[in-house]
């Protein structure tokens, strides 16, 4: 652990997730010293790991506000950082369907919509072309939008990108650290955490859920959030033939509403509920969200809820009576906020970046001078589906053969990828954070055949990986000619 | 995908090396030409048995009583001693053609083209999200293969207080293991009107456990995070429900087979067991695949799925030899209170399936039941049994009742006297 409490950063981040992740990494390419906070032990380990992982168009959104500006770049900006990177994305396509005709009649105007947020590639379909993209959607689809570029994305692998780049660009990421209050003295800010006190002379609060606190801290009173709870429910990769497109409903007043999209891992999700909680930190599923779930999946794809659940969780997301982002730079108090990002923020994490660097650069109050010294971004481990996984690769089995011993039978992750995570810039420290960079135990058996040979696996911090494979075993062996 | 090469080419190929895919090499390696070769995702040959650290195995097929490693042992000795070969740590992955794999194991990655092949992937509880038991994600919930897997093989704890849900043999079977590492069992909850493992077992168990047992009784809520704290409950006779201080869950039955493969392969598969069709040969719908095991009947003991692979090699061996079953079969389908029955293909020429029997699956207790065989709706074979058909545990029928099947009329069904 690095001295904090006799260092003055330029720049402490609040929040690991995607956008303060994505900031600390912009901020990071001038010469300045950059702190990257977060309340939890891992990075995006708040709103930023659990939602519907979609790479938008922004093509439904507010047309004229900054976040319609924000998604826009945003995906364009993320799909070209993820084929530097490795990031899994499917450009899967979208079909927004119309149940009634109130719904159908509002597609046209959500075509406008889109013109106006700068996607003019929507196309109103008929019926029968709805059934011929998606062959298993329920009875009763009116008529549809397909919207050709929306995207599914691997959340986990972008917010850890991105935070690994910040890192490897000499950003120091405190974990732990929940910022109970602060103090300004003299240009800087002291940021007293749980553990320890940060200083630094400007901040950026990026704390997703926690972002109205910390605004208040600064003396603001402009934005409230209210954790809105999406309970999802995933299911089985034996399912994915049955949606390789995302199934959108036509967006209510509550939201989105509840979809069905292929995910990068292979399997089918169903969700999420809206549902608008008090408690921060309440991620807990429910019979209700359950109950209600199952019944739109039954109109939506019935056929869905004949397979396997593997997975059910819920996510927060920062629901705010701020009607759009909230991105602002105080130069006074040197501090910057970037709140009320909703779930769109995964798209648009790294365009926020850019924008708080251009409101930084404007202001003129801080020097940011590029360096010329900058590593390249790092190449992540691929755990989506669709591309070659390292247990599919016979050459680097041939090399390493940790890579050829399956450990998670359901997701086929290998030995070797969960040791190289202990050598990541950012290592986990808890099965989940294992969970988020390798899929180990995301699978169908939920660690029946696994669970104790991941768990050993962590505690020896990947170590066991490397041992013999089985030396007491009198089994023949393959010649594997080199 | 890419492999380097590699090519295995075994006469007969046996995915999966527990107690009937082992038994199964047993069998055949002596009796076909070339190589009979079982490939084990995990690292030990030996299956289930391998973790479950208490006597009870080996009854039906080697006439012993005795503990589950050492049964998967005998039963590997077996194999190798007769000549088969088996890979560990290799794990087929997808299919290469019809009865070819590939496979990923630290030596590479092969594949492996066979003339039969026979899938023995078994079966597993099912997890909480499959079961959408709602709450908090607390540490602290496994299924049973998960514990043992734990306490046995890694020798690793749990905590102090257990709720078990469900009340069938391998309940009592993590209770064991449970007790093993003292952590005590402060429930058994069964969604049953009465613990439904043999009573032999239970009522002792429940003395020897100082356990509780509810029945009529659900998990509604798992609370506490990060560690599990406690569970719901509900009476699902009255609605009324309570809150059980727990640190430790274990979610026991519930099992669906390991099909993966199967499906993947294009195997006809029954929808309420999930398992691959097969007839009393047990032949899947594809030619050349065969499939046996828990796969088939989720779940009956290690004993009788070994039985399975001991029945096999006949039947494989005569395909080998260029038999192929005539005609379409009639399908067997089973009636209420029964969830489903294995074998359900039925052919007039077929040899009787293994041990004799069909293997069914109960909702609900009946102590002497009177079977029934109806075809076109009329009841064509009646046989009352002396033994109960109960939930948690395959209730077993005499195939010789199909001797009265009508093979020139329609499909056939199994249930109870009205």
């Amino acid at each position: 652990m690095s001295n904090t409490q006799n260092k003055t950063y330029d720049v402490a981040v609040i929040g690991a997730g995607i956008v303060g992740s994505a900031i600390a990494r912009k901020l990071a390419g001038y010469r300045l010293s950059v702190a990257l906070l977060d309340a939890r032990e891992d990075v995006g380990d708040g709103t930023s790991k659990a939602n519907t992982a979609i790479l938008h168009t922004g093509f439904d959104a507010k047309p004229g506000t900054l976040e319609s500006r924000m998604v826009h770049e945003g995906y364009h900006l993320l799909s070209d950082y993820a084929k530097q990177t490795g990031i899994p994305v499917e450009h899967t396509g979208a079909i927004l369907v119309a149940w009634d005709d109130e719904q159908r009649d509002a597609l046209p105007g959500l075509k406008v919509k889109a013109e106006q947020n700068a996607y003019a590639k929507t196309e109103i379909i008929d019926a029968a072309e709805i059934y011929r993209l998606l062959p298993h959607l329920g009875e009763g689809a009116l008529a549809g939008l397909s919207v050709p570029d929306e995207s599914i994305i691997c959340t986990w692998t972008t917010n850890l990108a991105l935070a690994t780049e910040a890192v490897q660009r000499g950003t120091e990421l405190l974990l732990r650290r929940r910022v109970a209050s602060i103090e300004r003295v003299d240009g800087v800010t002291h940021l007293y955490t749980s553990i320890d006190r940060i200083s630094a002379r400007w901040v950026i609060n990026a704390a997703g859920l926690g972002g109205d606190t910390i605004d208040q801290l600064f003396g603001y009173d402009r934005i409230h959030l209210t954790p809105r709870r999406g309970e999802l429910l995933v299911y089985d990769k034996q399912a994915r033939p049955l949606a390789d497109k995302i199934v959108l409903p036509v967006p209510t007043a509550l939201g989105k509403g509840v979809l069905v999209s292929p995910t990068i891992y292979g399997n089918v999700m169903l969700g999420p509920t809206a549902e608008d909680l008090t408690d921060r930190t309440d991620t807990g599923t429910s019979e209700s969200g359950f109950a209600f779930l199952r019944g739109k999946g039954e109109k939506i794809m019935p056929k869905l809820l004949e397979e396997e659940v593997t997975a059910t969780y819920a996510g927060l997301r920062a629901a705010s009576d701020y009607p759009d982002y909230l991105i602002e730079v105080d130069t006074e108090q040197q501090y910057v906020i970037a709140g009320g990002i909703r779930s769109t923020g995964l798209t648009s994490g790294i365009a926020v970046a850019e924008y708080v660097d251009e409101l930084l650069r404007a202001s003129g109050a801080i020097q940011l001078v590029e360096r010329g010294d900058l590593p390249e971004p790092p190449h992540m481990p691929n755990i989506g589906e669709a591309f070659v996984r390292p247990y599919q690769d016979a050459a680097r089995i041939a090399e390493d053969p940790a890579y050829g011993k399956i450990v998670c039978f359901c997701e086929r992750v290998t030995a070797g990828e969960i040791r190289d995570t202990f050598s990541s810039p950012i290592p986990p420290c808890t099965l989940d954070g294992l969970r988020r960079r390798t899929r180990a135990q995301n699978g169908r058996c939920q660690g029946f055949f696994c669970g104790a040979e991941v768990s050993e696996l962590l505690e020896s911090r990947g170590k066991s990986a490397n041992a013999p494979v089985n030396p007491k075993a009198k089994v023949a062996s393959v010649e594997v000619p080199k | 995908m890419s492999t380097n090469g590699t090519v295995l080419t075994p006469t007969v190929l046996i995915i999966g090396a527990g107690p009937s895919g082992l038994r199964a090499a047993a069998e055949l390696a002596p009796r076909v030409s070339g190589e009979v070769l079982v490939l084990e995702r995990e690292s030990v040959a030996g299956g289930i048995p391998r973790h479950s650290d208490h006597p009870g195995y080996g009854i039906r097929d080697m006439g012993k009583f005795i503990d589950g490693p050492k049964y998967a042992r005998i039963l590997r000795e077996q194999a190798t001693a007769a000549g088969a070969r088996i890979l560990t740590n290799a794990m087929v992955t997808d299919w290469a053609g019809e009865r070819s794999v590939n496979v990923t194991m630290p030596d590479g990655r092969v594949r492996v083209d066979a003339e039969v092949v026979i899938l023995a992937t078994g079966a597993r509880e099912r997890p909480r999200p499959a079961r959408l038991i709602p709450g908090d994600r607390g540490k602290g919930v496994y299924t049973t293969g998960h514990l043992q897997n734990i306490i046995h093989l890694k020798h690793g704890k749990v905590g102090k207080r257990a709720v078990i849900v469900g009340a069938e043999l391998v309940s009592w079977s993590a209770a064991m293991t449970l007790k093993h590492v003292k952590c005590k069992t402060v429930l058994m909850a069964t969604e049953y009107p009465k613990a439904d493992a043999y009573r032999l077992f239970s009522g002792p168990g429940k003395l020897f456990f100082g356990t509780k047992v509810a029945t009529r009784t659900r998990v509604t809520r798992i609370i506490g995070k990060p560690n599990v704290q406690g569970v719901e409950i509900e009476n699902i006779d009255t609605g009324q429900r309570r809150i059980v201080d727990c640190d430790t869950v274990i979610l026991t039955g519930d099992w669906i087979p390991d099909n993966e493969l199967a499906r993947a392969a294009g195997v006809d598969i029954d929808p309420v067991s999930k398992s691959p069709l097969v007839d009393a040969a047990l032949r899947t719908n594809k030619a050349g695949i065969f499939a046996i095991g828990n796969m088939l009947h989720p779940v009956d003991t290690a004993d009788v799925a070994a039985l399975d692979g001991a029945a096999v090699g006949e039947h494989v061996v005569n395909y080998l030899r260029g038999d192929r079953p005539a005609g379409a079969p009639l399908t067997l389908t089973a009636d209420a209170p029964f969830r489903w029955v294995a074998p359900a293909l039925l052919r007039q020429h077929d040899p009787a399936p293994p041990r004799r029997r069909l293997l069914l699956r109960s909702d609900t207790y009946v102590p002497f039941p009177e079977v029934v065989l109806r075809q076109n709706g009329a009841v064509i074979a009646r046989k009352r049994l002396w033994w109960p058909a109960a939930p948690g545990r395959v209730f077993r029928v005499p195939s010789s009742m199909l001797s009265q099947i009508n093979w020139n009329d329609g499909a056939v069904t199994i249930g109870l006297a009205n």
